[in-house]
Formats: C-alpha cells, structure tokens, sequence
C-alpha cells in the first residue's frame, strides 16, 4: 500500500525539520537575552533572591556548555515547562498558548473555509472565461488581493464597515475582539473549547453564537483576501494548463457536456497543483494572523507574540514560534497527504 | 453508385497565429463509404489531424476557425448544426481515437469511469436496466431450487419486470450506473482486454501502452458508432503491439459495421489495412483511389516519391530515394499547386491554380496538370 | 541558415531576435505596460525625492498639526504637524532600498549556494537541502519577527533579518533548475570538450536557469516591501516617527477616524508598489516561459 508508505516517510521526515526548528529556537533564544528571564516568575531579575537563581540555573542546567544546554532545553520542551511569559501576566507559556491558540484558530479556519469556498470557484470561472469580462474582474481582484497590506486591508475595513456605517447610523460591524463583553457577562456566557462559536451553541447561548460570528467577519475577510487571491491565481494557471491537455481533447471528442468536461475531468486534475500552494498559503495565514490580530485586537497568539517581542519575553517569543512552526509543518504534511490521495500516480505508483 | 457515408467538400481550416495565418487545409474534398476503411495519408503537418478535428468540430478555436466547407453526414451539414446537435453525434455516431494512449487519457479517473461516462451519457439504458434486474432474479430462483413461496414471489416479481420491458420506466442513478458498467465491461471484452472486470478499477497508468490503446477503442466502439477516426492509433506503440490493434481494428469494423477514417504517415499500414486511400500535401488532397491502384499505378508525382522513397527488401540500394526540397510553410505556401517548387515534371500552368480533382479512372482521382480533362 | 534572421535587410543574432521577441510580447498586454509605467515611476518619485518633496522627511511644523489635505499640503498632515506627501516620497526611498537590498543579497546568497548544490549533488546538496528545509519550515514574516527581535529592532537588522529568511526560497529555485539543466545534452558536451566545473556553472547552466530566478526576484520585491511594512507596523525596524510607510500606518492608526489620509495614503502607497512590481513579474513569468513563446 503505497499511500501508507508515503505517509510514514513523510512522518519520518519530520523529525530532522523539527530537531531543526527547535534548534534555530534555541540558538535565537539565546541572542535575545539571558535564558534566565524566561524562567522568572518574578518579574524581572533584580527582584530575586541569589538562591532563586541558583535554583533555575541548576533545574534548566544554564551553567553548563551549550549542547548539554540544548539538551536541558529539549527535555523541558517535551516535560511540558516552556518557561514564564512576563508579558501574559506571568503565566507559564503552555498556559498561554493554551489560551490564544484557539482564538487564532478559529480565526484561521474561518479563513481557510473563505478562501477554499471563494478561491476556488473564481479560479474556474477565470480560466473558463479567459480574456473576457468575468477574468478579467477576477484577475484585478486577485492581483490587489496579493498587492495589499493585510494591516491596512483591515484598518479600511474597519473605516468603512465600522465608522462610515455608525457615521451614516446604519447598522455595523463590530470593531474589535472576538464577543461583545457586556453581552458575554449577562448571558452568563463562558468559554469551554475555546472556539467561541462552538462554545456558544454548545451552551444554547444565540445571542453570543450571533454576536461571536458577527465579530469574525471583518477579521477573517481581512485575513483571507490574500489567500483567496493566492488560490484564484493557482486555479486559473492550472486549469488553463490542464484545459490544454490531450485528455481534455478525447472527453470533448466523446460528446460529453462542457459542463461535464470542466469539472469532472479538468477540475481534480487542476487542484493537484493548487493544493501544493494550499500549504504556502496557510504560512501566510498565520503570519497575517498576526498582523490581523493586532489591528482588530483579537486576542490570540499573534497578539500575545506581538506585545512579547516588544517587551523582550524571551520564554512567550520561543514558545510561539515553536507552536506556529509545528502547525506550519503539521499543515503541510496534511497538505502533501491531501497531494497523494489526490493523484493516483502517487497514491499507487 | 453507393451513397457515401459522409462527404467531406472544400473543407477550409485555418489557424490564426503570431506569425501569420496558417492554411491548414485548403479545400479537401473526399468520401467515404459504409463498411470500408479510407486511409488518410501523407508527411508530418500535411493536415491530416486537423482534417479529423475538422470534421468532428474539435478544433481549438482561439487561433483555430473552419473557414468554410460542407461535411455531410446522414444529409445533415456537420458544420451547420448547433453544438447540442453536433455532441449527441460525437461519441456515439462519430468517434476518434488518437495517437498517445497515455496523454488523451485523464490519468485521475479509472478507465471503467471514462468508459461508463460515454455510455451513460449516449444510450438509453432503461431497457438494459430492466434486464439486469430479471438476470438477476433469475440468478436468485436457480438458487431458490424448489417450489418454495419464496421462490414463487421471485417469479411473480419476473413477470412483473417482464411486462415493463415494453415501456421500461426511468431508472435510478445508482442502476443507470451499474448498467453501464456491464456494457462497459462489455465493450473491453470486445477489445479483447485481458480481465476487465479489474482493469474497469485501475488507472490509465497502471495498464500497458496496447492495453490503454484497446481502452480508448472501447470507449470509441462503445455505442455502436458509424464513423471511427483512428488518428495515428499505432505510431506509439510497439511494432508488435502495433498489428494487434491494427488486427482488432479491422475485426471490429466487420463486427460493428462502422467505417474506418484511418490517418497515418506509414504506407506499410495502409497498403495492409485500408479499402481505399487519400493522399494529403501540404494541406491538400492530391490523389484518391483505391489502395491495390494506388499502389500499382500511382499518379501524381508525389504518390510516387513517396512509394519510391520506402526502401525495398529485395533490391540492394545504395542510397535511399528522396524527394527533393522540403514541406512548405504553410502561412505562405507556394501557389497554384503546392507541390509545384519539388515537382520534377513541373509545367507553366502549375504555380497559377490548383489543379481540379479529376477521376481519371474507375476510383481513381488525381489533382495533377499532367493529367488534363479528356 | 536557421540561426539568422534578416530583419529590414540587416542579419540579427538570435538572442537580438528573442530580446525582440520578449519586448513584443510584453507590449501586447496591457496590464504589464501599465506595471511597468507605475514602476518606473515609483523609481523616479523615489530618485527624485529631494527635488519633488516640498518637506523634508523629519520636518514637523507644530502649528499645522492634523490638516487634511489641502493646498499647503497636498495630503494632509500628520500629528505632529509632519506633511504626508513629502513623508510618502521620502518614504519610498526607504522601502524601495530596504526591498532592493534583500532581495539582492539574498539571490546572490542563494543562487551561489544553490546552484553549488544542485551542480554537485550528494552531500552537499543534502546538507543544503536540509537547512532550507528549516528555514522554509518557518512562515516568512513569523521567522524574520524572531531574528530581528534576537537581533535588535532596528531597520538595519529588519534587512538583515529578511535577507535570512528569504535566501533559502532563491537556493531552492537555482538548485531545481541547475538539476535539471546539469542533465541536458549540452552539459555532457561541454565537459566532454573539457570545460572545467566551474566555467560550465558560470557560462552554461546558470544563464539558462535565471528566468525563474528573474520573475520571482521580481515578485519578491513586492513580498518584501510588504513584509517589511508589515514588520514596522507591529513595532519593528522603523522606529516612532521614522518616515517608513508601514510605520507611518501604525502611527496614524490611532487618528484612523478623525484624520483617515495620515494612514490611507501611506496604505495606498505600499499598494500601488506592490502591484505595480506584480504586474511586472507577472508580465515577465508568462513572457519567459518557453513553452508559450511562439
């Protein structure tokens, strides 16, 4: 079975990338500052006693040489003790991811399920109407879609679908995080999975379902656009390419539909290549995550990175990048998988 | 004089492009007849496969425009029909198989699925449907074995379905699909597939050059067509393969009752294959006759290079023949007769018009000066 | 016979007739002339800053703080009395230097390391293969976030850091071009004439993998200035008050309802960029790819 062989090689192969990321981790880790800070509860290192330090230096073997030190540094990852996040109040940075990471989840899948629902089809339609009006609106859209700064995408939209709506007194969008509190703390609202929307049908709560979902749309608009423009483009080159095929010649010649040509002969074979970007695409995501985060202030990782990075947060600025890197290569294994299951010339070689 | 099939008259085809426009085909004119194998003949870029395009209305149309010409089928006007009309005609009346196997089959979809679709989209299967479904009880009362009431409801369900067989009612999808299943597995035993209830599983890649080749005949055969375009259906495969499937075609031409529109660049084949013959140049139909003629008494200066140019295994040559010169650009081809710049017997008159197609013997045209009217 | 051409009665060379060729094609759509019309004209705005700037890129007039635009100032105002317009032409000669100056170093880095590693093969191009592994393990803006944070926040090591990250990219392209073109027939013949490696590298086999190389160098110019403004947004490189386009944003963020032109124009400005310098790329990737030319 060729498909499980695949698959466990490319499980296999994820060992070095991850040895590799926790290695560029660490080495960075180091340059920002000293190890210590990332262990402190205190607050900062004037704070505590002597003995305190000895007791984190010995625990984390900060005095010993560098690859004994990576050594420490791997066993405390896989115990669990990523260290104190000053910027998060402290906490310990499992903790906090454990908060923020499904908030930018929830964003992201939004996202994803946007651009999948909106990429895809204009793609086709772009390809399908090469050179006329429908391609060329679709290739303008796209072209701005990766032209644009995500940052600003969304502060725009915040100008318009906020202010210029409130200004006009019709009705608007929400500004900024991800539930009206006030509406949150009377309905006796509370968070069980993380997923705000989940959380709110799980507990029968309309009013905040509503009222969560009405705070994703701005949010998740800004952060999809790009990616839909990504998919859109992939979709149009290779259903363009995959239209010239000689297969696509012999469906015709056989008196089916072009209906029927597009999409069930030319389609599947056209998201082969696109779905090798789908993995490109979901960095981008996450890296505009970040930046969607902090306009619409959504309180997720990549705010919680952010403000970590400007206050010097050592433990919360590892900890991060570790997790969103894991996701990225976790995404992409799913998106290769996804590649062989796709193309049967891989699945049964 | 029989009817032909369909008759192909001043089929003009050009193509649009950068550099100019290409004049594929200039205004050929043949027919064929029912029941007979015509080979379509001549180099690399002389039209053939876009005469085959052409009339099945396939040619991409961006840089691509049939320019003018009457193909006549059934006495209807093939270019004059809507693109509803025309796709209910292709697959099923007309169909074609072409040169690669492995390129013109879709490689994510099993064969069984690109031999279902043509199937399923071209014939009516409510009939077979309720077919199946008696086999099937049949299958079930010899298991029965004895006068049992089961076995007495399974006979009156028979006579049920037997009744419906005059009007058969609309099927469901999921028995639509498993009728053309059979017929599809029907249609590879025809090719003679080895094993196809496995092969109806596998993918394009997963089967051999002459078995993908025998795959796209059982979708061209599948629906019982008239006219089968075999567009260079060897050239890709092994020598040996190579006579199989030119065996299978004949043998199912027989069987079928469909005529053959054979092009190909190998006289080999068609000296072995084919009824009658047309020579193409450079976007031109130069001779027509039936094969034995040709070969015995071929007219037109190039039918003649061409013989002469195949080396022969009993006479010990030196140098191979050729024929001077090379095919023309056909953005600016020569005028007057194509051929005229390599024409050993070239006259005054050759460069100022094309030479009218005149039958100079029973079944046997040419487009020559050196023949004039009589 | 087949390598001349006669144009207008005098023989060209075939790389004249394919450079012909190229600029034909790129003059038949619309959308790459205008790309490049827009770009040159980032690049004039930008070469030309001290002379059409009517305000120095520092100046801050405190009486004529948070005006919109006017005659005095044709984009208005920011709130420190600093004038939009004259920031945004200074600004351009930040992010377009910023841009140039990755995407420069990291194709020279890449390309060597790459196409050193695709023309040897076997350990060497594991080693390499693996690293770029880890660094394109990382999202681009997450991994240059960390380095210029291990580095210093400060626009100097903002470019350093997006040189790092984005390296690996151009070794990935050079090195699956040099792979494939180190197994054409002209390969095999210049070392059977004797050609040393390296003149091979130089003169044969990296000449002919340079298309992808140009058209996403291209691209990238867009992707970093992005990147790069992104980055100053959240409080990177470009400290308070500099006049870089993505900080500039981040500043009139706060006045976004009352004073909208101190963050709109900045926006617009790293827009037009970007997709002036996608067109081009764009424009070059359809143009150079082989199979549709003729």
């Amino acid at each position: 079975m060729r498909a499980r062989d695949y698959i466990i090689r490319r499980l296999f192969l994820l060992i070095p990338v991850l040895i590799g990321i926790s290695l560029v981790t660490f080495t960075l880790s180091h340059m920002i500052g000293d190890p210590i800070a990332a262990y402190l509860t205190e607050g900062s290192i004037e704070k505590i006693s002597p003995e305190r330090i000895q007791m984190i230096i010995k625990a984390h073997g900060l005095d010993q040489p560098i690859y004994l030190q990576y050594a420490y540094y791997i066993s405390d990852i896989l115990r669990g003790d990523w260290g104190i996040s000053r910027a998060d109040a402290n906490r310990p940075v499992t903790e906090s991811i454990a908060r923020y990471l499904p908030a930018t989840f929830e964003l992201t899948i939004v996202a994803v399920l946007l651009t999948l629902a909106m990429g895809i089809p204009l793609g086709i339609v772009s390809a399908t109407r090469k050179d006329r009006l429908p391609d060329h609106a679709a290739r303008i859209f796209s072209l701005t879609g990766v032209s644009i700064p995500v940052f600003w995408f969304a502060l725009m939209l915040q100008f318009t679908f906020f202010y210029t709506l409130k200004v006009l007194r019709l009705p608007s969008l929400p500004l900024s995080g991800r539930v009206d509190q006030t509406l949150a703390a009377a309905t006796g609202f509370h968070s069980i999975t993380g997923f705000y929307v989940l959380d709110s049908l799980l507990q029968g709560n309309m009013a905040v379902f509503v009222d969560a979902i009405l705070h994703l749309i701005l949010p998740s608009f800004a952060l999809a656009y790009i990616s839909v423009a990504l998919i859109a483009r992939m979709m149009r080159s290779s259903m363009l390419e995959v239209l010239k095929q000689d297969y696509i010649t012999l469906a015709r010649s056989k008196g089916l539909t072009e209906r029927v040509v597009i999409y069930r002969h030319a389609l599947k074979n056209a998201l082969i290549p696109t779905v090798t970007i789908a993995g490109l695409a979901f960095g981008g995501l996450l890296a505009g995550a970040v930046l969607t985060e902090s306009v619409f202030n959504w309180p997720g990782m990549g705010r919680w990175s952010t403000g970590a990075i400007l206050t010097d947060d050592i433990a919360a600025i590892m900890g991060f990048t570790l997790v969103i890197a894991v996701v990225y290569v976790l995404a992409n294994l799913i998106v290769d998988v996804l590649y062989a299951f796709l193309d049967p010339r891989i699945r049964l070689g | 004089m029989r009817e032909p099939l369909i008759s192909v008259q001043n089929l003009k085809t050009y193509f649009h492009t950068y550099g100019g426009v290409v004049r594929a085909l200039e205004g050929i004119s043949f027919d064929i007849y029912p029941e007979e194998t015509f080979g379509l003949v001549g180099e690399t870029g002389c039209g053939k496969s876009v005469t085959s395009l052409s009339i099945m209305r396939l040619v991409p149309n961006p840089p691509g425009k049939i320019e003018a010409g009457k193909v006549t089928y059934r006495g209807q006007d093939l270019l004059q029909l809507t693109e509803d009309q025309m796709r209910r005609i292709r697959g099923s009346k007309i169909t074609m198989i072409f040169q690669d196997p492995m390129t013109f089959l879709n490689p994510v979809l099993t064969i069984g699925e690109q031999v279902t679709e043509v199937i399923e989209i071209h014939q009516d299967l409510a009939k077979e449907v309720v077919l199946l479904k008696i086999e099937d009880l049949k299958d079930k009362l010899a298991r029965a074995q004895g006068n049992t009431s089961a076995g007495r409801a399974v006979e009156q369900r028979m006579r049920q379905l037997e009744a419906e067989l005059e009007t058969p009612p609309k099927p469901r999808r999921r028995e639509l699909k498993k009728a053309a299943l059979k017929r599809a597995e029907a249609a590879l035993r025809l090719v003679r597939m080895p094993d196809p209830e496995k092969v109806v599983k596998q993918y394009p890649h997963e089967l051999s050059g002459g078995m993908r080749q025998r795959a796209v005949i059982a979708m061209a055969l599948s629906c019982n067509p008239d006219l089968l375009i075999a567009d260079e259906p060897t050239t890709s495969l092994d020598v040996t393969i190579q006579a199989q499937i030119l065996t299978l075609l004949s043998e199912l031409e027989k069987k079928i009752g469909a005529s053959v529109l054979l092009i190909t660049h190998d006289m080999g084949i068609v000296a072995e294959t084919c009824d009658r013959v047309g020579v193409m140049y450079a976007g031109n139909i130069i001779e027509v006759s039936e094969t034995k003629a040709l070969f015995e008494k071929p007219l037109h200066p190039y039918t003649r290079g061409l013989l002469r140019a195949i080396p022969k295994l009993h006479k010990d040559v030196k140098n191979l023949e050729t024929i001077p010169g090379s095919v023309p650009n056909l953005i600016y081809p020569p005028s007057g007769c194509r051929f005229h710049p390599r024409c050993p017997f070239k006259m005054e008159v050759c460069d100022k018009e094309f030479p009218p197609m005149l039958e100079i013997e029973s079944g046997h045209s040419v487009a020559c000066y050196l023949y004039p009217e009589k | 016979m087949a390598n001349t051409s006669i144009r207008g009665g005098l023989k060209e060379s075939p790389h004249m007739r394919e450079l012909r060729y190229t600029v034909h094609l790129l003059r038949q759509s619309p959308l790459v002339v205008v790309g490049i019309l827009l770009t040159t004209a980032v690049f004039v705005v930008a070469l030309t800053a001290p002379w059409i700037a009517p305000y120095g890129a520092e100046q801050r007039i405190w009486g004529e703080r948070i005006q919109p635009p006017g005659p005095a100032h044709w984009l208005g105002t920011d709130e420190s009395g600093g004038d939009v317009f004259s920031r945004l032409v200074w600004g351009s000669r930040l992010d377009l230097s910023i841009a140039l100056t990755v995407v420069g170093v990291a194709c020279l880095v890449g390309a060597s390391v790459g196409g050193v590693a695709g023309f040897l093969g076997g350990r060497v191009d594991e080693v390499v293969m693996r690293i770029t592994d880890i660094f394109l393990a990382f999202p681009a803006l997450i991994l240059a976030m960390t380095i210029a944070a291990a580095l210093g926040r400060n626009l100097t090591n903002l470019t350093i850091a997006l040189a790092i990250v984005w390296w690996p990219g151009y070794s990935r392209i050079i090195r699956g071009q040099v792979l494939t073109e180190r197994e054409k027939p002209y390969v095999e013949a210049a070392r059977a004439v004797g050609a040393p490696t390296r003149r091979i590298l130089l003169r044969h086999v990296l000449p002919n993998s340079i298309y992808p190389l140009l058209v996403n160098a291209t691209l990238d110019l867009g992707g970093v200035i992005l990147t790069a403004a992104g980055l100053s947004f959240i409080g990177f490189g470009a400290g308070a008050g500099v006049a870089e386009w993505g900080r500039m944003i981040s500043d009139g963020r706060n006045y976004l309802f009352q004073a909208p032109w101190m963050a709109t124009f900045p926006g617009l400005a790293i827009l037009i960029t970007a997709l002036s310098l996608n067109l081009v790329g764009d424009g070059l990737r359809d143009v150079l790819d082989p199979r549709l030319r003729r």
